[in-house]
């Protein structure tokens, strides 16, 4: 039997190899027909953003509905890009964004796994009642706590500068800080945080806490090494929002250079729309995010799936 | 993750916050004086992203700002499109400007929520201003503005003549008769849709645009005599009738909601007819020239009507310097500022020396019609602080009946809507 066996396996593998062959080859072309159709599908609103960006009103709005739409035929022309540097201070708002991303995504890395560490790796009472509360909060939408939250930010106490010396004085209002503050701790970082934490074994603690580790030793030199997906996924899950800040910007901040890139969608709609000043804007301000999503893509990708989580 | 790079967060982000703690500003304080020197009078605009807007506020304020040296006006803009919000938030924390620009219409519901002050301007002044380009709430002025927009009907004389339909005039208008019969011989013409009402737009558009007609029909948005209720005005017979007309117009194929926002398919003569707003006048001009017709928009049954007000001045009631806003606003109303603003925004001129002086709205300008079509037509949307409310609801039901909601019902909802908002808030002190 065993003899027959493996006598008879070649044989029907070498019989079985040209259909086989065939038929993975087919199934592999039809699995990239799919992907490109959904690749097409993905792209072709950016491809309209950009070509559209290169066309005035009046050929957008004709295009539209034709395959020209997708084309940069026509009367094409740089001409919306120095409309929009005339209307917007683009190049002020897009160092607002940077700012206020990159320090929201870098301060709640810190402070959200450090929520997280104490949420799943210290025993104290009320633990789990906290990460219920937290949890809890995901449920409420910002935009019914946003002008409870105005009133407040214009009541705290800040640092000003008043003829070279620093003094305190009230109100968050128009500055950077009032716009990266209240999205440092994120409940929903804090329970990735904490769910990634827990999957974490606890026999590492105690082997450090044998050695003489304290709980910052701990967090810092054992947990947040073996972190790396978690970190990249709330990175990942913080950026957009942080980038795409409307509402909350709108209303606590007044002065111009200030304001971050979304705010500046704005400026564009008048009586009239000037389409192709706002392809163009929104080209522009799309770029940084293209550009770090493209150079971080293996990571974003496998982070995503290492913890299972969609954005 | 390493060491190195949570170090690294860990510096950058301290850092970071430290520094931008340092970035904090006070308050607007609504007119303020820091020590020595002029008190400083915060100003904001709508309009951030319009540069020829910007270019006169800004001539304006360095000519005040120079003119004296008791106040110092900042100026600070912000996109139309966001600009409510962003009054709606300064207020809740106490944070107003001094000097701030309104939409005409939300200026009684702003001075009702205690947003704004009595202007207080000479009656002079007042007096000299078209009646739609000032705000008024429970019989005081709160606001006062350089110039009101208009709306009329945009045809071609070439195609009017060709299909021998009268040429409308302010004394002699189209009835809705011969309204009906133009659209209907503009389609046998060969138009597809021969009318852009405009009603792709969204927004306070529906009720600027169509409730003057339905005011033509007479019906109205509210009860003008007791501001109260909307029961019979915005759904009685006239209503009824005026709304199934409307209705059927996008049935018929006379109009549709397929365009764009603008005036690009009368330009690209697609409709005979456009039903837009001076603003888009200049760009119809280049295109079609002299051949261009600035209509008054048809008589519904009790005249024609457009719709009256436009962005206005006012002061708000945390100004710790009103009478430096007074005195910036007094010296705002004069008529070169106000010449050289319609001229390069296109819009109407608020006082009689404007307008002779206007290159576009003079005697002998291009767009001279709209004057006399806003002088002779226009009326205000109802001064109530229940006008927000007002709007959003007539421009559902408006939307609602253009896809084909019965008519008197849709109608039916939206006063029960308005009234029940109104009672909600013991009739915002009608």
């Amino acid at each position: 039997m065993a003899t027959a066996s493996l006598t008879s396996r070649p044989a029907s593998r070498t019989a079985a190899d040209p259909g086989e062959h065939v038929l993975r080859r087919r199934r592999k072309v039809w699995s990239y027909v799919a992907m490109s159709a959904l690749a097409v599908v993905f792209l072709f609103p950016l491809v309209f953003m950009f070509v559209s960006s290169l066309k005035p009103d009046a050929q957008i709005l004709g295009d539209v509905g034709s395959p020209r739409a997708f084309l940069p035929v026509g009367d094409i022309s740089l001409d919306n890009y120095f409309g929009v540097f005339d209307r917007v201070p683009v190049g002020q708002f897009l160092v607002n964004s940077v700012l206020v991303t990159v320090l929201t995504v870098g301060l709640g890395l810190v402070v959200n796994s450090m929520a997280g560490f104490a949420l799943s790796r210290m025993r104290w009472k009320g633990r789990s009642v906290v990460l219920a509360i937290v949890i809890a909060t995901l449920i409420v939408p910002f935009e019914t706590i946003a002008v409870p939250m105005v009133y407040w930010v214009s009541k705290l106490p800040t640092l000003v500068m008043e003829g070279g010396i620093l003094k305190y004085d009230f109100g968050w209002l128009n500055s950077y800080h009032v716009q990266i503050v209240p999205f440092i701790a994120n409940a929903f970082s804090i329970f990735l945080f904490t769910q990634y934490f827990s999957t974490i074994p606890k026999s590492l603690d105690e082997a450090a806490r044998i050695d003489g580790a304290g709980w910052f030793t701990i967090y810092r030199r054992i947990i947040v090494p073996l972190a790396g997906p978690a970190f990249a996924t709330v990175a990942i899950l913080t950026f957009l929002p942080a980038w795409n800040q409307y509402l909350w910007p709108l209303m606590v901040v007044q002065q111009e250079e200030l304001r971050p890139v979304m705010v500046g969608m704005q400026y564009f709609f008048q009586l009239n729309t000037a389409w192709g000043e706002v392809m163009a804007y929104t080209s522009l301000i799309t770029l940084p995010v293209l550009i770090v999503f493209l150079s971080f893509q293996r990571a974003f990708v496998s982070s995503v799936a290492a913890s299972g989580v969609k954005g | 993750m390493n060491r190195g790079s949570l170090a690294k967060i860990l510096s950058v982000s301290a850092v970071g916050a430290l520094v931008l703690t340092g970035c904090g500003q006070a308050g607007q304080g609504g007119g303020s004086a820091s020590g020595e020197g002029p008190v400083e009078l915060t100003m904001w605009t709508h309009s951030a992203g319009n540069p020829a807007e910007l270019e006169v506020y800004e001539q304006i304020i360095d000519d005040f700002n120079a003119s004296q040296d008791e106040y110092e006006v900042v100026e600070e803009s912000f996109p139309q499109g966001a600009y409510n919000d962003a009054i709606v938030a300064a207020a809740a924390a106490d944070d107003l400007p001094c000097l701030l620009d309104m939409d005409g219409p939300i200026v009684p519901n702003w001075a009702w929520a205690g947003y704004i002050q009595p202007l207080g301007l000479p009656q002079e002044i007042t007096d000299s201003l078209l009646p739609t380009a000032v705000g008024t709430y429970q019989d005081e002025i709160y606001s006062a503005g350089y110039w009101d927009a208009a709306l009329a009907i945009f045809a071609r004389e070439s195609v009017l003549k060709a299909n021998d339909i009268r040429i409308p005039t302010t004394d002699e208008p189209w009835t809705l008769e011969e309204f009906d019969a133009t659209l209907a011989t503009l389609k046998a013409a060969g138009y597809d849709t021969p009318l852009d009402l405009g009603a792709e737009d969204a927004g306070e558009w529906w009720p600027y645009a169509y409730s003057p007609m339905l005011q033509s029909a007479g019906g109205d948005l509210i009860d003008r005599d007791t501001m109260l209720s909307a029961d019979g005005t915005l759904n009685g017979p006239e209503a009824v009738e005026y709304f199934t007309w409307f209705q059927e117009a996008f049935e018929q194929g006379y109009t549709s909601n397929a365009g764009t926002v603008g005036n690009e398919e009368f330009n690209a003569d697609e409709v005979a007819l456009s039903y837009t707003g001076v603003w888009n006048a200049l760009d119809s001009l280049d295109t079609v020239g002299d051949d261009l017709l600035i209509l008054p928009p048809p008589d519904f049954g009790t005249g024609p009507r457009i719709g009256g007000g436009s962005w206005q001045w006012g002061i708000s009631s945390s100004c710790d310097s009103p009478e430096g806003a007074r005195a910036y606003l007094e010296f705002s109303f004069q008529d070169k500022y106000i010449t050289a603003f319609s001229d390069k925004q296109v819009v109407i001129p608020a006082t009689e020396g404007a307008v002779e002086a206007s290159q576009h709205f003079g005697p002998e300008g291009d767009l001279r019609p709209f004057v006399e079509l806003s002088q002779e037509f226009a009326l205000l949307r109802p001064q109530t602080p229940a006008y927000p409310v007002i709007s959003s609801t007539f421009a559902k039901a408006g939307q609602d009946i253009m896809n084909g909601a019965d008519v008197q019902s849709t109608l039916d909802g939206a006063v029960a809507e308005i009234d029940a908002n109104i009672q909600s808030n013991d009739g915002y002190g009608f």
